[in-house]
């Protein structure tokens, strides 16, 4: 028997994460904080990709998400892709954009770093959108890709 | 520069520096001046520093002001769980500015931005130290006459070490060029050689200290420490040979000077105290010069 392309079933209101580097789904799904979500989710990874070798995609029923609040998973997902999807059909595209700088979601990795220790909203700018390297405002010291940890 | 807080080297620019530097010049000459007139400013040390503080308290002194703060935190609400937070709220209502040390990174920046007054950062762990910078620079440029083309040699931890990461970035509006010695495990970090790159500045790394040096106007030696190095015997191996001897001096420059940030251990031999080329002491009493014009500018007396 042939399997079916579909390995995800179709949702009918709601968004579709395509795109995401397949050893980066669960990150992204902490930066979302989709564990609090209460509508239906389905997720796959290690899907093939010709852009990214291996890939995960998201699939929210009946979710829709702020611009601000997809770009944070830019940083672990840069090349992520957005399907708007209003009954079965794909109503809107949309692409993630690496901001120039961040603030909140991600913890500095420098364990001597103040906001590791006092309550202080964290704040980066992105010094490479590319292999994203995250300059602390604060302590100066460099948060990269493998190091990325949500506050 | 009135009213900025001064956390990191590079939150000046190349102007800003040389007007500290012709300020510092003044001081030198006349040390002595009532500008603070009894206003209160305030040294916090959450981290003992006895040269950085002395420095900084005798240049607020040498200009009629008066110091409140503390050397140790532990005599302090710190100890009763006070954040920094709340100790910079309340001290920014005591004092006209605020110089700190604080062991962790980023508290000065963070401080800063709490703060009704300016900051001046004596420390923060190991991140920025920017008015030891000033003082490097105004003793590089007081000793060569220029801060301009001129060769730099780094000897020791250039990994660790904030003040030569410091020290580079700012001369790097300068020209240098830089040569870095240092054992393999202490390596001046890619970012800094990146940084150089897109300067267009040349630097060379080498392994030995030897009659390179001979090249040198500035050679500017640090500690290389023992917890640094993940191996024990490679830090019995390399532990002698980043040593300045009187012997290496044979063939540099007359006008070559040796700097160090200080404390020393044993990585300038104390043979050389005595030799022209010694100018770490001077450096020290630079600082006291630099750190009187780094406060007037601030408070806006200069």
């Amino acid at each position: 028997m042939k399997y079916n392309i579909l390995e995800v079933s179709a949702i009918k209101d709601g968004t579709v994460i395509d795109h995401i580097p397949a050893g980066n789904l669960f990150k992204v799904i902490n930066i979302l904080h989709l564990e609090n979500i209460e509508n239906t989710i389905t997720f796959g990874t290690n899907f093939k990709s010709a852009k990214l070798g291996k890939k995960a995609i998201i699939k929210l029923t009946n979710v829709f998400f702020k611009d601000n609040d997809i770009n944070r998973i830019a940083l672990v997902a840069p090349e992520a892709k957005l399907n708007i999807i209003r009954d079965y059909k794909v109503v809107e595209k949309k692409i993630v954009e690496v901001p120039d700088e961040i603030q909140g979601i991600v913890k500095c990795v420098n364990p001597k770093c103040i906001t590791n220790f006092e309550k202080v909203t964290t704040k980066f700018t992105i010094v490479d959108k590319k292999k994203i390297k995250l300059k602390c405002h604060f302590c100066e010291k460099i948060t990269d890709l493998e190091n990325i940890k949500r506050v | 520069m009135k009213n900025r807080s001064l956390v990191s080297i590079t939150d000046y620019s190349k102007a800003d520096y040389l007007r500290i530097l012709d300020i510092a010049e003044e001081f030198e000459k006349k040390s002595y001046q009532n500008l603070l007139n009894g206003k209160v400013l305030a040294t916090l040390f959450f981290e003992p520093s006895t040269r950085t503080r002395l420095s900084f308290e005798s240049a607020i002194n040498r200009l009629g002001g008066k110091v409140i703060g503390f050397s140790d935190a532990n005599t302090t609400s710190v100890t009763k769980g006070e954040t920094l937070y709340d100790t910079i709220k309340v001290v920014s209502n005591f004092a006209e500015l605020i110089v700190m040390r604080h062991p962790l990174e980023g508290s000065s920046r963070y401080a800063s931005e709490i703060s009704r007054v300016p900051i001046i950062n004596a420390g923060d762990g190991a991140n920025q130290h920017p008015t030891q910078t000033l003082l490097d620079l105004y003793s590089i440029k007081k000793t060569q006459g220029t801060l301009e083309n001129l060769k730099i040699f780094m000897v020791g931890d250039l990994k660790y070490g904030r003040t030569v990461h410091s020290l580079l970035m700012a001369l790097s509006e300068f020209g240098a060029t830089f040569y870095f010695i240092s054992p393999d495990e202490l390596k001046m970090p890619t970012e800094y050689k990146m940084y150089l790159d897109s300067c267009g500045l040349k630097y060379y790394e080498l392994k030995d200290l030897d009659d390179s040096i001979n090249q040198a106007d500035i050679i500017y030696m640090t500690r290389v420490q023992k917890e640094r190095f993940s191996d024990p015997i490679e830090y019995e191996r390399t532990k002698n040979a980043y040593v300045l001897k009187r012997d290496l001096m044979n063939g540099v420059k007359d006008t070559m000077r040796v700097l160090h940030p200080l404390p020393r251990v044993n990585e300038i031999d104390t043979e050389l105290d005595d030799s022209p080329y010694a100018y770490y002491f001077e450096q020290t009493e630079n600082g006291v010069f630099v750190r009187q014009a780094i406060i007037s500018l601030i408070l806006g007396l200069k």
